[in-house]
């Protein structure tokens, strides 16, 4: 499995590894380290889980808190940041929870669409398309379209095409098997991919009116 | 092979878990199909655009507030 850290041997430590140890012996700076580390991803997964700026930074404030609570029950089998991602993934649905009144969030039950399982739109894109927007509306663009997406398309993209965590790991932090995590991921893709393309596309250039009798 | 065939392991070309003989299929595949040219070209700049731009960003300012919120409340657990 991607996610054991020591594969080459015993010798071979995660520098996290290390980090949580001193922090268990009394360290708090160590953990200074780990969160300064680690704070931007944080931020970046609860705000796509979520979708509100003040939810995220309460909930990258609670995940840090909780797992420096918790860090005796972490085993070092997985990655600290995979564990640190599972435990602001909870944190971040919890909080989707209460703003939904009550009602149950998941993103463990299997989406029934057939759509974005096959590409509809084929055009060519522009190249470096991103640079016909400044970045702010580049950052609108790009916001607007995965905000679009299913939430179980939304977060499986997220972490495994943005934070780069692996297929298993993505699988274990969400929850879902590995062909669901699959899946999903496929139809994240071809979903933003032809959503992308509105923008994105190459311009046909525009075809001269056609005035009668004003060319000779 | 098939558009279907090759839209089935897209994921798979993207992320490079594709075996020699398959890989071969798929080159023939992408000479004569230039829909699924476009559609792994474009599905792999989808990707990197992601990767490049931080959609939700963390002003230092705002960082270095919530970074001394954690860190105090971090203290007080102990």
């Amino acid at each position: 499995m991607s996610t054991i850290q020591s594969v080459a041997g015993q010798d071979e430590q995660h520098p996290d590894v290390a980090l949580v140890e001193r922090v268990r012996a009394g360290d708090v700076s160590a953990y200074d380290t780990l969160v300064r580390k680690y704070e931007r991803q944080l931020f970046r997964i609860s705000q796509h889980i979520t979708q509100n700026r003040e939810d995220a930074e309460d909930v990258m404030q609670d995940a840090f808190l909780k797992a420096y609570e918790k860090l005796d029950q972490f085993q070092g089998n997985s990655k600290f940041y995979t564990w640190l991602v599972r435990i602001a993934v909870n944190e971040s649905l919890m909080r989707l929870r209460k703003r939904r009144t009550g009602k149950m969030v998941s993103i463990d039950d299997d989406i029934v669409t057939e759509e974005g399982s096959m590409p509809r739109d084929f055009a060519d894109w522009a190249p470096n398309p991103e640079q016909n927007y400044n970045q702010a509306e580049l950052a609108e663009i790009l916001k607007k379209t995965i905000q679009g997406l299913p939430e179980g398309f939304r977060l499986v993209f997220a972490l495994r095409d943005v934070e780069g965590l692996s297929t298993e790991e993505t699988a274990e932090t969400l929850g879902l098997s590995v062909p669901a995590v699959k899946s999903r991921l496929l139809r994240a893709r071809l979903q933003l991919r032809d959503r992308l393309t509105r923008y994105f596309k190459k311009k046909t250039p525009a075809v001269a009116p056609q005035v009668n009798g004003a060319e000779a | 092979m098939k558009c279907t065939e090759f839209l089935a392991i897209l994921d798979d070309v993207i992320d490079e878990s594709i075996a020699a003989q398959t890989r071969a299929e798929i080159e023939v595949h992408l000479r004569k199909c230039g829909h699924c040219e476009v559609v792994l070209d474009t599905t792999r700049k989808t990707i990197e655009i992601y990767r490049c731009h931080e959609i939700y960003e963390l002003p230092s300012e705002v960082s270095e507030r919530l970074h001394n919120a954690i860190m105090e409340r971090c203290k007080k657990a102990k």
